[in-house]
């Protein structure tokens, strides 16, 4: 393999971990707070996309302002979902909420085909994210190069949020000690609301991109990159923002690279975060990043 | 006592009677459907046992169901049908000329799901709640990108055609005794071991592990007792279901076929063998009831233009509704028993 192939894959890799990564903080971040899978959040990510395609198709819309709007109305969803499906449960059984999750994913799903149609859609692209740029004999998409950083920019300003803002230190005080944190008088809904938002936000942010990048639209788009994105939560350690872009990063680029060393295994490429998840949980179920927790009687 | 045994004994006898007359007078299309209920009905109480009555969160039934699906098509179907579908890439030899009975492939079906269940248990059972879920829904998931990728054995994406029906004779009245014969086998066979020691083992550790633990019960030997017995059922379910509907490809194995026997087994209520079975039925003739929805419905003369998939959303909608707003499912954790019907007898009686 010569190095402008080897760098080629490399720019690919990048851009697939920075998607999974912005998918990966939205369940560790509700994982940190709620102690649940979103089993939904796959699919929030899907009506991101689909919000954004609608915006350009049927409202005309120029590209800009319809992502605006397919984040914002997404934020608005995200945070619906947590009120009707989560919020009545917050007092059962985890199962049950794991189960509410399945459930809910289910009915998004369900009536995603229903109103949008089960035929695959093509995303449309604007001009700026489809250019081929040449750099040094490689030569690279643009949206390839943008991905990374807006993702860059998108962290950023999420770490800002939660190490230097007062709701980032009451969402960290929720995710150590949910009853302590309520008495000392946080308002745990709304930071859960906030979480929420937050995550939906940036689930909004990787579904536009990645249509941009892999532009056909179905309703079950969701499915696989949400439960990828929660095994890169996992690698990295649960609960943890830092570990689930360290985990984004891992599968993406391993995903990537197993194809391009080895194209014998390429039909083998689902299967990867599975692998991945399996292997860490027998070594270190803590996660990279995650602290060991003993339970106590 | 033996009042409720006889009553036991007579109510089998009458379903079974039950059966003939039902296979007699019904259609092939609803002959199909309640056939496709008992399947679920293995489905979910196998499932049942491993989520229900041990407390293990496991998401990877559909795995266990391909690998009974796979492994009884490929022992029953004839040498002929195996060179036809295998056209991508020949069989492998030793699988090519193996053919044999359907009811010994069924139980081959079983033993292998229950082996893949033995093998995947024995790392993810240390697991435990949401990380064993996810810990068994990926290695479901792994079985089915092996599935889709080892063409020469299960003919990959493809998938096998033509699978010979359920029975010995191949005759359609035979296939009803199999799916529900195998469905009541799988009753009995739940009730005897959640009532035997191991099954109020399995409930111990279910309410509390570490206090199971400090009881002496054996929390390993336990989990995988019920992981094995679980995935040998979910084997032969699979298989059941393969050989129904004639063709399997790894597809129809996704997450979302474990996901419709969860919500079957949350309907029913989890840690009821009363309410799976109640729920499994009801579930699966309401689908096919629901399909109506699809099509135009005319209500007094105005027709209403139906729209595909709505009977999913009207489905999930209901289900949604169950989960919120009446947690415990039909019947909770409670049972079908005969004092509680005796009980109501005298009662009215009473009164």
């Amino acid at each position: 393999m010569s190095f402008s192939i080897f760098l080629q894959h490399l720019v690919n890799g990048i851009s697939l971990g920075s998607l999974y990564a912005l998918l990966a903080i939205g369940y560790t971040m509700v994982y940190g707070i709620l102690r649940l899978i979103n089993f939904a959040h796959g699919d929030v990510f899907m009506l991101g996309t689909y919000i954004a395609f609608y915006a350009m198709t049927s409202f005309f819309l120029p590209w800009w302002m319809s992502f605006l709007i397919a984040i914002a109305l997404t934020c608005i969803f995200g945070i619906i979902l947590e009120r009707s499906a989560y919020r009545p449960l917050r007092n059962s059984p985890r199962i049950s909420v794991m189960i509410s999750a399945i459930g809910a994913s289910f009915l998004i799903q369900n009536l995603a085909i229903v109103i949008f149609g089960g035929r695959p859609k093509a995303f449309p692209i604007a001009p700026i994210f489809s250019r081929i740029l040449n750099i040094g004999g490689v030569s690279i998409v643009s949206v390839s190069l943008i991905i990374p950083v807006i993702t860059a920019i998108a962290l950023y300003i999420l770490n800002y949020i939660v190490n230097h803002t007062k709701v980032g230190m009451a969402m960290r005080a929720v995710s150590r000690d949910y009853e302590a944190s309520r008495l000392m008088g946080i308002d745990v809904n709304s930071i859960i609301s906030f979480t929420f938002g937050t995550g939906s936000v940036l689930a909004a942010i990787g579904g536009i991109m990645w249509g941009l990048k892999y532009p056909q639209l179905i309703p079950l788009m969701g499915l696989m990159p949400g439960l990828k994105c929660f095994i890169a939560a996992v690698v990295g350690g649960i609960g943890n923002i830092r570990g689930a872009v360290i985990g984004g990063f891992i599968l993406g680029l391993g995903e990537i690279m197993i194809v391009a060393f080895s194209p014998a295994l390429s039909g083998y490429r689902d299967a990867f975060a599975f692998v991945l998840l399996i292997i860490i949980l027998l070594v270190k179920p803590s996660g990279l990043m995650g602290q060991n927790t003993v339970e106590k009687v | 006592m033996n009042k409720k045994n006889t009553l036991t004994l007579i109510s089998i006898i009458a379903f079974i009677v039950l059966l003939f007359i039902l296979n007699i007078n019904l259609g092939i299309y609803q002959m199909r459907i309640f056939n496709l209920c008992g399947i679920y009905v293995i489905l979910a109480l196998s499932l049942n046992l491993i989520n229900g009555f041990v407390g293990l969160f496991s998401l990877g039934h559909a795995g266990f169901m391909a690998v009974g699906a796979y492994t009884c098509a490929l022992l029953t179907m004839s040498r002929e049908m195996k060179e036809m579908n295998f056209f991508l890439e020949p069989i492998v030899p030793w699988l090519k000329n193996v053919q044999v009975p359907f009811p010994l492939a069924l139980i081959v079906a079983g033993i292998m799901a229950a082996i893949a269940g033995a093998l995947i248990g024995a790392p993810v059972l240390r697991l435990r709640d949401d990380y064993l879920a996810i810990a068994t829904l990926g290695f479901s998931e792994i079985i089915r990108v092996i599935f889709t990728n080892t063409q020469s054995i299960t003919n990959g994406a493809l998938g096998i055609k033509g699978l010979p029906s359920i029975g010995i004779t191949g005759k359609t009245w035979e296939v009803v005794i199999w799916t529900w014969g195998i469905a009541l086998l799988t009753i009995i066979v739940m009730v005897l071991l959640i009532n035997s020691s191991y099954g109020r083992a399995f409930k111990a550790i279910r309410e509390d592990e570490i206090a199971a633990e400090a009881m002496g019960i054996n929390l390993f030997k336990h989990k995988m007792m019920a992981f094995i017995i679980g995935s040998f059922f979910a084997g032969i379910g699979g298989a059941l279901l393969g050989h129904l509907i004639g063709t399997i490809d790894p597809r129809m194995f996704f997450i979302v076929l474990t996901f419709n026997i969860v919500l079957i087994v949350v309907l029913g209520g989890i840690g009821s063998i009363t309410g799976s079975v109640i729920s499994a039925v009801v579930v699966t003739i309401a689908m096919e009831v629901l399909r109506v929805l699809d099509g135009d419905i005319i209500i007094g003369g105005y027709m209403i233009k139906g729209i595909p998939g709505m009977r999913m959303v009207v489905f999930s909608v209901l289900l949604m509704m169950v989960i919120l707003f009446y947690q415990r499912g039909l019947m909770g954790t409670k049972e079908f028993s005969w004092d509680w019907i005796l009980n109501r007898k005298k009662k009215t009686v009473k009164s």
